[in-house]
């Protein structure tokens, strides 16, 4: 029996990537711990390749599981400068932390197969699989320094939390499946337009909520957040705030707006719900913070909230926001974080005291990200805020925006803490730091990026807009 | 002929079972087993819908969700072993070092 | 080369700011290299521009768009006209020349490529805000001159009252940007635009609206105007809001130089009359541009005719140079005004630059009372310092004659107000001779009267100081060949080409008549010029004996008509007053903190609160995944039975 090979050409970014990270770890037994940075040029060498390829392969295969179009691939454009940026801030600080092993760079390689695969899949089993494939590798991230007890409870809890979300994901798919007779995003589409929908189908749907919203931290799902964050090593918190959020918005934008189309009134009542209460709960909690990677991720959970109101505005512009506002969280986020990472003792608040005295030019580049991270123009925090708040408001939920804006004052105060800090209090200890090229350069491309979209962001968003969709 | 709805309750029930042995049990052998329960929940209605419905796509899945369940089961003890190894816990009332 | 020429105007100085900020520390003693490189280009690139513009060619581009939604339009743009052009050639030429004498002047300061970044920062706010083709790049350019000046002013930080200075420049600026924040807003918010050309094209429909307020009808076009020149009032540092320029003096000489005497302050002169149309509109917008800027230009003479300190004593005239410029903008006469912020620039910056010079050679002395003498010592600084002032003074021939006569000419043919203006103005003009030149002669002629330790050190500036001194010497007797009056054999090239934006004034007057304005102006101005050689040269005994006989007008010129003093009593301590007793008295009643601290407060308190929900206990937070999902549920059943 012969069986048809399928069109490969879709999925080549994906098999490259599994490929090089299959052979990474087959390599890395055999590689000296001193070399090992060499396993991270690799892995930043090939995601460049990826990057490069990805315009090239766009269509349909496995019969329809797999689709790479453009909005599918500019999430992966979003997951790879995460994985980018991530891999440079990580070099030296690994070897500091004692958590340098191979398997380091595979699994956010691994990690980051997931997310694409989950971005392309127009199939909820393949979206599973996806799922998994980067859950799992995220939840070894999070424990990767195995003497350390922060970071062995932060693995448990995303593990156990991140699990118990896969499983009513999978129910909620598995009754999807059962009432819609299909698994793949368009006909379940196609299911439900004709027929009306029923009480157990919307169970369905709020249990795929549920999920997602797990993945990108949106209360009240969101308190695995906080925790992870702060147990994880500072880059693969890094990591986590920005390629798995971005993964779970990339499925929240496919399976809602496709495949859930005929139901929009409900799930846009349930995400404006969800979206306020994580604006609340971020916003509020961030405030009370007195540990920066806590307060970061408190920060990130808000940031989810806004995003939302994109999703909320359930139109392309609204979506064409969304991703333009991830990208543009990417830069600024993996910026706050590099510093974080470049101080020697950046874990609380207020290491920051008198940063400007002693390292003014850090202490300045800190100021950009948080002002960004406010949006305060000229800033990208301030385009993508825009954006989204503009596309809400065009499609009609101006409330929901009056009081995202509300949040968004609150949010100042804690940014604003951190500029204070650095430039009014008097320093208590000389903060020492390290630098190295990578995490430079990791700061450098954020900074630009920050400043760039921020004074011609039409310019630069229709860019990469017109490169990929 | 066992209707589908029967096989459904089933389910339903199992996952029910499993998600309340998860929010009540402190030992984290038994959330594990409990996420295993609610797993095959799923996996059970997948095959009756996969029977209902005549076709391979459900069978399909819970293939994929054994093995993925399987991995999980991996990476979950993986972590509970360097967990063990630090702190000799195994309940996670005793593993709230990071909270507020 | 297209429209790229034109971006690199502003961007060129940007990229200088960039690289020394980011590598300067590497290079330390080399960063004014790249400085220098970047103003250089510029101001290349801006004389071409202005020979295309004089070929008649108007650029207004839209680079890209900033952000668009929906009506909301906002974008990065050029608009190169004549006034665009003239303004270049000002900001480019005095920056290049700033620069190169910083090398000498900044020398060995432990700041240097910090303080060249900054210049260089400073260079492309000032280009953005000419160049801009919106009001929106206006007011970005308009916040970031006003954060360099602010950065440059407490440049020695370490010095307290340099700190000090710069945060009244920054807070005495916040009350005009507060006027001028919502004139922006309503143009926004009646004519729905912030391009200049759309604004000026739908202006009109606003004639004859106008708004209520406190029961007052007044016109919108008027108040537009009038919060607009709210803005120009506090950075041109005209009455009330002059006070913060002569404490600005605290920053480094060059600082002065360029940021407090040839381009920022002149913002004002320059949104007044990009933004002609409108204030031309407004006959009691007009009125008060013209009156305050008379009144200050006669308050700021007086004062300056007392002081002892050199830089201040510039600053002051510049105060009264800037009034005199909006009192042309007032009188319709704004190609008048224009010109003479163009030798203006020249003549004042050289003063600044030679101030500067003179205190390098006496170690940071600053008293023109403790110097003297000094011609012998350091003559390229004395002539070029004679001659911007000569200019100043306006004695036929050099710059300063020619603006200064055709603000006089055009205001004594503008009505009632004109006379008004066109009297005070020559009275000024009496003043500024003389107090010029008493610097003059206190400070280079006569006997040194420093110590003798200071008169060893004395010496003339390195080349690097005095060449640009020799530049800007040039420019402060040829700047204003461009606007010779017909009736003096020229063509007044500055007001024809300025015409098709600024307009030019209805002249009716008699060639009888402004032969009469000439021969006033020029006579009072030998007038002041005599007195300060009869004062100070041949009877030096005059002064005290004045001072003595005119005691109290002395103390109150001497004190500044105690605007300071006044504005302590009104406003500072009464704020502070309101601060430390009220508030505080309040506080302890828990009402103020309940307002101002309270809302922070509450919301951190609520989170302390609602943070003992995040237990660290795992099983919580699946409850709250569990909870979550069932409220949905429960919430989209209930309605969905509904």
């Amino acid at each position: 029996m012969n069986i048809p090979l399928p069109d490969l050409t879709p999925i080549i970014p994906e098999i490259i990537m599994s490929i090089v990270t299959c052979a990474l770890l087959t390599v890395e037994v055999f590689v000296k711990d001193k070399t090992k940075d060499f396993l991270g040029i690799i892995c930043i060498g090939t995601a460049l390749a990826v990057m490069y390829m990805i315009p090239m392969s766009q269509g349909v295969t496995f019969g329809g599981m797999f689709i790479s179009d453009g909005y599918s691939s500019y999430f992966k454009f979003i997951f790879l400068i995460s994985l980018i940026l991530t891999i440079l801030i990580s070099f030296k600080f690994i070897q500091r932390e004692d958590a340098e092993f191979g398997e380091y760079y595979s699994l956010l390689m691994f990690a980051t197969a997931g997310m694409m695969i989950m971005a392309s899949s127009a199939d909820l089993i393949l979206l599973y699989l996806g799922l998994e494939l980067m859950a799992l590798s995220t939840y070894i991230l999070a424990g990767i320094k195995r003497h350390d007890t922060r970071s062995n409870e932060a693995a448990l809890k995303y593990f156990l939390l991140g699990a118990f979300s896969s499983a009513i994901l999978l129910f909620g798919i598995s009754l999807t499946y059962g009432l819609t007779t299909s698994t793949n995003i368009y006909q379940i589409a196609e299911h439900l337009k004709q027929g009306e929908t029923s009480i157990t189908l919307l169970i369905a749907m709020i249990m795929i909520i549920c999920a997602f919203a797990f993945k990108i931290a949106s209360a009240p799902f969101h308190m695995w957040a906080p925790d992870v964050y702060q147990g994880a090593p500072t880059s693969v918190t890094a990591f986590f705030s920005v390629g798995p959020k971005a993964a779970g918005f990339a499925v929240i934008g496919r399976v809602f707006f496709i495949a859930f189309e005929s139901l929009q009134m409900d799930w846009t009542a349930i995400l404006i719900g969800l979206a306020i209460l994580t604006m609340a709960v971020g916003n509020i909690l961030a405030i009370v913070q007195t540990n920066m990677k806590r307060m970061l991720a408190y920060s990130s959970i808000a940031h989810a909230g806004y995003a939302l109101l994109g999703i909320i505005a359930g139109t392309t512009e609204g979506l064409n926001a969304v991703m333009t506002y991830l990208l543009i969280y990417a830069f600024m986020n993996m910026g706050a974080f590099a510093i974080v990472i470049l101080l020697e003792k950046g874990e609380n608040i207020k290491d920051y005291n008198g940063l400007s005295k002693s390292h003014p030019l850090v202490a300045a580049m800190m100021l950009v990200f948080m002002f960004s991270l406010t949006g305060i123009p000229p800033t990208a925090g301030f385009i993508g805020k825009f954006n989204i708040f503009m596309a809400a408001i065009n499609a009609g939920y101006t409330w929901v925006v009056v009081v995202a804006v509300c949040f968004s004052a609150i949010s100042a105060y804690y940014y604003m803490r951190i500029v204070m800090n650095m430039f009014m209090k008097p320093m208590e200890a000389e903060a020492k730091i390290y630098p190295n090229p990578a995490n430079g350069a990791a700061l450098l491309i954020s900074l630009l990026m920050v400043f760039i979209i921020g004074i011609m962001p039409s310019v630069v968003i229709g860019y990469t807009f017109q490169m990929f969709m | 002929m066992v209707p589908l709805e029967w096989y459904i309750t089933l389910s339903t029930v199992i996952f029910i079972i499993g998600v309340i042995g998860f929010l009540i049990r402190r030992n984290i052998i038994i959330m594990l087993i409990s996420i295993e329960l609610m797993l095959n929940a799923v996996n059970l209605s997948l095959v009756a819908f996969s029977h209902y419905l005549q076709d391979l796509k459900g069978q399909i899945l819970v293939i994929f969700v054994i093995t993925v369940a399987a991995a999980e089961a991996a990476i979950g003890l993986a972590i509970l072993v360097s967990l063990y190894r630090n702190k000799a816990v195994v309940h996670t009332d005793k593993i709230t070092e990071m909270k507020g | 080369m297209t429209m790229e020429k034109y971006v690199l105007i502003p961007l060129l100085p940007l990229i200088g700011f960039c690289i020394n900020i980011w590598f300067g520390r590497f290079y330390q003693e080399k960063a004014h290299w790249i400085s220098i490189l970047a103003v250089l280009g510029s101001f290349i690139l801006s004389v071409i521009t202005f020979i295309e513009v004089l070929q008649g060619k108007v650029i207004n581009y839209d680079l890209y768009s900033w952000v668009i939604s929906g009506n909301f339009k906002v974008s990065i743009g050029f608009l190169i006209d004549q006034l665009t052009a003239i303004m270049l050639i000002v900001v480019t030429s005095v920056s290049l020349l700033v620069h190169i004498y910083s090398v000498g002047y900044m020398h060995g300061d432990s700041g240097y490529y910090r303080f060249f970044s900054y210049l260089n920062l400073f260079t492309f706010s000032m280009l953005m805000l000419v160049t801009g083709n919106n009001l929106m790049q206006l007011y970005f350019g308009w916040e970031a001159v006003g954060l360099c000046s602010y950065f440059l002013i407490g440049y020695y930080f370490r010095k307290q009252s340099a700190a000090d200075a710069g945060k009244k420049a920054f807070i005495v600026n916040r009350f005009g940007d507060f006027g001028f924040g919502i004139g922006v807003f309503m143009v926004f918010i009646y004519l729905e635009t912030l391009h200049y050309t759309d604004i000026f094209a739908n202006i009109h429909t606003l004639q004859g609206q106008t708004i209520n307020i406190l029961g007052f009808e007044i016109g919108l076009v008027t108040l537009i105007a009038l919060l607009l020149f709210c803005g120009a009032i506090g950075k041109s540092a005209q009455l009330p809001l002059h006070v913060w320029l002569a404490d600005a003096m605290e920053g480094p000489t060059p600082v002065s130089a360029l940021i407090h005497a040839a381009t920022m302050v002149t913002a004002g002169v320059f949104l007044v009359a990009r933004f002609n149309p409108l204030f031309s509109m407004s006959e009691t917008a007009m009125m008060v541009v013209a009156l305050t800027g008379a009144i200050t230009s006669l308050f700021a003479a007086t004062i300056a005719l007392v002081q002892n300190d050199i830089k201040r004593i510039i600053a002051y005239s510049t105060v009264s140079q800037l009034g005199y410029m909006f009192l042309a903008c007032g009188v319709g006469a704004y190609g008048a005004g224009i010109f003479h912020l163009f030798t203006h620039a020249y003549f004042k910056a050289l003063l600044f630059l030679g101030a500067g010079s003179v205190m390098h050679a006496m170690a940071g002395q600053l008293d023109i009372q403790k110097m003297g003498g000094l011609r012998k010592y350091m003559p390229i600084t004395f002539w070029t310092f004679m001659i911007a002032s000569v200019s100043i003074a306006g004695i036929p021939g050099l710059a300063g004659f020619f603006s200064k006569d055709e603000i006089l000419w055009l205001a004594y043919n503008a009505g009632t107000v004109g006379r008004i203006v066109w009297v005070i103005g020559t009275i000024v003009a009496g003043l500024t001779a003389f107090y010029s030149f008493r610097i003059v002669f206190l400070t280079f002629f006569g006997k040194f009267k420093g110590t003798h330790e200071e008169e060893h050190h004395l010496h003339e500036s390195p080349s690097s100081m005095t060449v640009p001194l020799m530049i800007l010497a040039v420019g402060a007797i040829s700047a204003g060949w461009v606007g010779i009056p017909p009736l003096l054999g020229g063509t007044n090239m500055i007001g024809h080409f300025l015409e098709p934006v600024l307009g030019h004034p209805h002249v009716h007057g008699t060639h009888a008549e402004e032969w009469m304005v000439i021969a006033i102006s020029v006579v009072v101005a030998l007038g002041g010029i005599f007195t300060a050689a009869v004062m100070y040269l041949w009877a030096p005994g005059i002064p005290q004996l004045l001072g003595r006989t005119f005691r109290s007008i002395y103390t109150v010129l001497w004190n500044k008509y105690y605007v300071d003093e006044l504005y302590d009593y009104t406003i500072v301590r009464p704020t502070k007053w309101i601060g430390s007793r009220i508030l505080v008295g309040v506080t302890d009643g828990k009402i103020i903190e309940g307002i101002v601290n309270g809302v922070p407060k509450l919301i951190a308190e609520f989170g302390e609160r609602f943070r003992k929900l995040q237990t660290g206990f795992l099983q919580h937070y699946a409850m709250g995944m569990a909870f979550g999902l069932f409220v949905i549920l429960s919430l989209v059943l209930i309605f969905v039975k509904q």
